[in-house]
């Protein structure tokens, strides 16, 4: 049993943590496409800004595309509520909350992430520092992984934890692929060119896959595999399929735990059925734009029958 | 003249419980100790054991100040503090009762019914009523301070949410981990024990309907309270969840809290919000802090509250200056512990004393706390004794005055070495079933050569207490 509110904190700051992490990914994408000369760049930062939801916010404040403009939006800015600063803002605040449920060295690792990135971004961040700036915050993310699974109790607090994590990253796996879907489809781009492959690395990019699809599919890229491997690969750690086993696992452990099912695992096991008993030719043919809508609109409403079925909505 | 040091007497004479300490001190090479006083501050930053300043934006979250030289205390003279300290708590609970009964100490003229009557810490909502175990004041501390070899004062009785001792806790645990080898020379009575015995503490007092284990929880207002990092440690300590006014309602004559399977009632409530925003039905209806209909629970003895709400009239100062005729008249004995002579401001011959020598006198406000709203007179400019004067004439009621006291120093670690500061003492007690004392407490230390102002709101720092088992 837990307070609801700290369910909330939990699954929040897990949420945040991931975003944060994110966040960092997609800005090394960027950067990437960036420096290629055969990208359109401000297309790029667009891109970039759409895949983390954050575009309307950044058009209302600027009116260009570029690299220190669009970084440092993702990166510091304080009315970008999913820029790395607030989301791990947000991540300390929840970590704060639920205290009591953290272990010791789970909480340290979120409290000296916020020391350490509110000093590495108190100010404006210089291009060619970009790149150092923006490994420092993964691995900072990776510290705090490493301290929670390192640490805490397998229970419902880890449940919630993992739950946090998964939406947020089901979510933003489907999102990057959602806004470039029309790179992936044979019809629209001319399949082989350079851009095309660029691309297609900067997708595998966004979710640090570029070098690990190699070992799964020919060392040629195609966007039926890169598709495969985000949507449906059960290994690959940020594709939907992982996501939500992962969605799935545990809330079946709180089903266990609390003697009791709710709508949001019916729910959830429906999503990962579709997942399990698809292949990649069939979601092309129906649609990959529409599978990959479908698939945000629904997991935005699992997490609030999560919500619901927990008490903390 | 020159303070009582604890650790030297005059000259370069130790005083007997520092012997060894100085001894050690005198063997350390100050370059190590300056690194040990940096990673001591490294920990607390680390572990986020932070308080917040009220009206300081920039520094929302503040280190207080930790001084690594411990102070010492004899187990004498811990056994007359302690007895002092067990004398003053019984009365404070017999008093409350009392008040919010039949009132025999003001039927027996001891003091004056006017205390009450405009005093809106004195709530009539308990009037008639009795809480379980016939507590009022669960969680004490008491402010101690010294001039002399043997002359401790109370300077305070905080019988409301007295706050401090996860710093009490905190510091014993850095200070074991800096210097592991000083803890086996030295045989130091342990601290930690605090919650545990606050939790049994707090199960004693369930409400008689209370069936098993009493569910606990502490009540706070929330992360951006300036003792949040206290109320989360507490209730971790104890494990017991740690519940802000929205996760609680009151349900089928229970209060219960929201959970991942449904509403669970409490049983104890460890309550650090202040009584005014603790049930916006009964009294600030602007309070999102508290549980609406919690007193109607309360009343109805479906659950214990800690403390009791209405327990602040015991530590008004206005009533502090009564306290040695408190104890008295409840105890039967004379305190063992005694009061800082206190002038009222309210009697208009005082007031004339008051302001004739304020340059001299330490001026606080009646209701104040946290060192907010004082005037140290002899710290004080000539403009600032002016100012506060007009505040004094225009509201007299609102204010008493004390000697300024020569409070005992310490040695702190100071960037030319060991210096002397001056000290106080928060003991930590807790009242139930029985009255349990940590030996020690919280020393709490200014830290500006000279300055008497321990706050850490103030600028004060604090030191791990030791009292030795000899």
């Amino acid at each position: 049993m837990l307070l609801g509110r700290t369910a909330n904190g939990l699954y929040w700051m897990f949420r945040y943590i991931e975003r944060a992490e994110n966040m960092a990914r997609l800005i090394d994408a960027g950067l990437r496409m960036a420096l290629t000369k055969t990208s359109d760049a401000p297309e790029e930062w667009s891109s970039v800004l759409m895949s983390a939801g954050v575009k309307i916010g950044y058009d209302n404040k600027y009116k260009e595309y570029n690299a220190s403009l669009v970084s440092d939006f993702l990166l510091r800015d304080p009315s970008n509520p999913s820029s790395v600063m607030s989301c791990v803002e947000t991540a300390r605040s929840n970590a704060r909350m639920v205290r009591t449920a953290l272990t010791r060295e789970a909480w340290e690792s979120v409290n000296e992430t916020w020391m350490v990135l509110k000093s590495t971004l108190a100010l404006a961040v210089p291009e060619t520092d970009l790149p150092r700036v923006l490994d420092q915050i993964k691995r900072e993310t990776a510290i705090i992984r490493g301290a929670f699974h390192g640490t805490m109790l397998r229970n419902e607090i880890f449940n919630f934890a993992r739950i946090g994590t998964f939406i947020e990253r089901a979510d933003n796996t489907a999102r990057i692929l959602d806004v470039k879907y029309y790179v992936l489809l044979p019809s629209i781009s001319y399949v082989g060119t350079t851009l095309d492959n660029f691309q297609w690395e900067s997708i595998l990019r966004s979710v640090s896959a570029h070098r690990s699809y190699r070992w799964v599919y020919d060392i040629e890229y195609s966007p039926v595999n890169i598709a495969d491997y985000l949507i449906l690969n059960s290994r690959m750690p940020r594709s939907l399929n992982f996501c939500y086993s992962n969605i799935v696992d545990n809330l079946k452990h709180l089903a266990i735990d609390y003697g009791a099912r709710h709508e949001c695992h019916d729910m959830a096991e429906g999503i990962m059925t579709r997942l399990e008993n698809n292949d990649i030719r069939t979601i092309f043919d129906n649609g990959l734009h529409e599978f990959l809508s479908d698939l945000i609109y629904q997991t935005t409403g699992l997490s609030s029958k999560i919500a619901k079925a927990y008490n903390f909505d | 003249m020159k303070p009582f040091d604890e650790m030297i007497k005059t000259g370069d004479e130790v005083r007997p419980p520092y012997d060894q300490l100085k001894s050690w001190l005198d063997t350390q090479n100050p370059g190590r100790l300056a690194q040990k006083a940096l990673d001591a501050e490294n920990v607390f930053r680390k572990t986020g054991i932070t308080f917040a300043v009220y009206g300081d934006e920039e520094a929302a979250e503040r280190l207080i100040p930790f001084d690594i030289i411990p102070r010492i205390i004899t187990g004498n003279e811990w056994r007359r503090l302690s007895q002092g300290i067990e004398q003053r708590v019984m009365a404070l609970n017999a008093f409350l009762d009392d008040i919010y009964h039949r009132q025999e100490i003001i039927r027996a003229g001891r003091i004056p019914r006017e205390l009450f009557t405009h005093n809106d810490a004195y709530l009539p909502e308990m009037v008639g009523f009795r809480p379980p175990g016939n507590v009022y004041t669960h969680i004490i501390g008491v402010d101690i301070v010294r001039t002399a070899e043997n002359q401790f004062y109370v300077l305070e009785d905080n019988a409301r949410t007295p706050s401090g001792v996860s710093y009490m806790l905190e510091n014993r645990e850095t200070m074991m981990q800096l210097f592991p080898e000083l803890f086996q020379q030295i045989k130091v009575r342990p601290v930690e024990t605090y919650p545990k015995m606050l939790r049994q503490s707090l199960a004693a007092v369930a409400p008689p309907g209370c069936n098993g284990t009493p569910t606990i929880a502490v009540l706070t207002p929330g992360i951006y309270n300036s003792a949040y990092f206290e109320h989360a440690f507490l209730a971790d300590q104890m494990g017991v969840e740690l519940v802000e006014g929205g996760d609680l309602k009151v349900e089928n004559g229970k209060v219960v809290m929201r959970t991942t399977e449904g509403n669970r009632a409490i049983d104890v409530l460890y309550r650090r919000v202040d009584d005014s925003y603790l049930d916006p039905l009964t009294f600030r209806r602007d309070s999102a802090l508290g549980v609406a209909g919690i007193m109607d629970v309360y009343r109805s003895g479906n659950i214990t509250i800690a403390n009791a709400p209405g327990t602040g009239i015991a530590d008004d100062k206005a009533l502090y200056s009564y306290m040695p005729e408190i104890v008295e008249f409840y105890t039967g004995r004379k305190a063992i512990l005694e009061n800082v002579p206190t002038h009222r401001c309210s009697e208009p011959d005082t007031l004339k004393y008051v302001l004739e020598n304020l340059s001299e006198l330490v001026v606080k406000e009646v209701h104040g706390s946290g060192g907010y709203g004082m005037l140290v007179g002899p710290a004080a400019s000539k403009k600032e004794c002016e100012d506060f004067a007009l505040k004094l004439k225009a509201n007299p009621k609102n204010y008493i005055a004390q000697p300024t006291l020569a409070l005992s120093t310490t040695p702190i670690m100071t960037e030319k070495g060991l210096a002397p500061r001056h000290v106080d003492l928060r003991p930590f007690v807790l009242v139930s079933d029985r009255i349990r004392i940590t030996p020690g407490g919280l020393t709490r230390v200014a830290l500006k050569e000279g300055s008497l102002v321990v706050n850490s709101s103030q600028g004060g720092g604090t030191k791990d207490t030791w009292v030795l088992d000899d």
